[in-house]
């Protein structure tokens, strides 16, 4: 989050709300032994600042262990009969429709970086091309709601094997084209996942617009904001690379 | 202290500790589940005051967090669940293993919950401390059984694709939503239940921190009642 809004500083797009994040930020990674002193009062444990968030915070990391100790990697997520999958799936996204990004897919571009033996930016052509697969399964919100769908695609799995990707790499992290630069990451265990896979199409015809075309991440096995759309690029590292909602505090790992 | 009969133990230390460690964990819970729960309402027409909530005001959390308290209040209740996961399970584990269930709750009668149901609403319902009488014993069982049906539909809510067959015995994760709220109101009944009685009788509470009876407490009758 902080070299996100540091890169967009830089870059002129940064809100008010940005740069109250940014001090915060700052503050907490250089006094946080201060704030420990100070900012234990009851106003900040309803807020969740200072040492009452670090604290959730770190539960939050074991709870990520927990989950990566849960989860089994050949076990599906449910799927359903095509009776159930609605035509229109709900729009959901921190920016308003009329905000979503208009992309061409002529000129659109998947760039694999990090930890990969071959970083040739990708064409959509190239991604129809490989083995597709398509499930009906659920998409769960953080917010509570959910929902099934259709989603076909070619597996995350094939596309990190093609680019020659340390599949022993701890993160693979997805970079979006949109009004807010959007990220997320993942473990390499729900990356290699058979349904994990990089989306084209909704109900057998290609995503539309405001579900992220050309291309976003569906990944059965998590929450939705874990699930990007107008995705550009893929990096796979040992780094830990955060996300736009966990960094606001949101669970990393939530895993389904 | 074995040879002071009046002074005699009613809590043991683990009841005590279990009993205030899931008091603590329901109570974040609970706050921290309705401000979840306002982020997508399973019912629309059902809303709870924010100052009820834990999650902070919309200022703070807009600021703060880009929301409107969920991630304040999913921190707090993925955090405070391992104080009711842990105590349910040292309870129940300890319950069984000790002989308490058996002890305190079986056998309840019919005519026995009837006994003490009319006694209560005559106002002539005796409190032994040390002793459960029908009620009691049907109360505390529903309070333990809405906490292990939160568990089990809180791990599906959490978890659909991992615990998917527990799922089914709930109407999947959508039925589990409902589970979860139904759970949480049952949770509240007892609650109100359960301190509306604590403080008709309020020499119980003393027992439930030191573990011990008072002396000359040993019965004590609801304050109305004809001794």
């Amino acid at each position: 989050m902080t070299n996100d809004i540091e890169r967009r500083l830089h870059e002129g797009g940064l809100a008010k709300g940005d740069v109250v994040n940014l001090q915060r930020r700052l503050f907490l990674r250089h006094g946080l032994s201060f704030a420990a002193l100070t900012m234990l009062t009851g106003c900040d444990v309803v807020t969740n600042t200072g040492p009452v968030d670090a604290f959730l915070r770190a539960i939050g990391r074991f709870n990520d262990g927990v989950q990566a100790a849960l989860f089994n990697p050949r076990k599906l997520a449910p799927t359903y009969p095509d009776s159930m999958v609605p035509a229109e799936f709900r729009f959901n996204a921190q920016y308003g429709i009329d905000r979503i990004p208009n992309i061409n897919p002529a000129t659109w571009r998947l760039q694999p970086s990090g930890l990969v033996g071959d970083k040739r930016a990708w064409t959509l052509e190239q991604l129809q091309s490989l083995p597709q697969r398509q499930d009906v399964t659920r998409h769960v919100c953080v917010e509570g709601w959910s929902m099934i769908g259709k989603w076909g695609g070619v597996p995350l799995r094939t596309f990190l094997e093609k680019t020659g990707a340390d599949l022993t790499a701890r993160y693979v992290s997805f970079h979006c084209d949109d009004p807010i630069s959007y990220t997320t990451s993942i473990d390499m265990a729900s990356a290699l996942h058979p349904q994990t896979i990089l989306c084209l199409t909704y109900a057998g015809k290609p995503i539309t617009a405001p579900f992220g075309a050309p291309m976003r991440v569906k990944i059965p096995t998590k929450l939705g904001f874990k699930q990007p759309k107008f995705v550009t690029e893929i990096r796979v590292t040992n780094q830990y690379p955060a996300g736009y909602w966990e960094n606001y505090g949101y669970n990393w790992f939530a895993g389904l | 202290m074995q040879d002071d009969k009046q002074n005699r133990l009613l809590h043991s230390l683990i009841v005590r500790i279990t009993h205030w460690t899931w008091a603590l964990g329901v109570l974040l819970l609970i706050g921290s589940g309705l401000r979840i729960y306002e982020s997508d309402p399973v019912f629309e027409s059902v809303a709870f005051p924010v100052w009820i909530t834990l999650g902070g005001s919309y200022e703070d959390t807009n600021r703060l967090h880009n929301d409107f308290g969920l991630a304040a209040a999913l921190l707090w209740h993925f955090a405070a669940m391992w104080l009711l996961f842990a105590s349910l399970i040292v309870f129940v584990a300890w319950g069984f293993w000790s002989g308490h269930f058996r002890r305190k709750y079986v056998p309840v009668t019919a005519a026995e919950v009837i006994g003490n149901a009319t006694d209560f609403f005559k106002g002539k319902l005796a409190h032994d401390l040390g002793t459960r009488n029908a009620i009691q014993k049907l109360l505390y069982a529903f309070a333990l059984l809405m906490m292990v049906l939160m568990l089990l539909s809180g791990l599906v809510l959490w978890k659909p694709v991992q615990f998917h067959e527990l799922s089914l015995l709930m109407g999947q994760y959508e039925g589990a939503r409902y589970v979860h709220f139904f759970g949480m109101v049952g949770i509240v009944l007892f609650l109100v239940v359960h301190i509306a009685l604590t403080l008709l009788v309020p020499k119980v509470l003393l027992p439930m921190i030191t573990g011990r009876a008072p002396p000359s407490t040993a019965s004590h009758r609801m304050p109305g009642a004809t001794p």
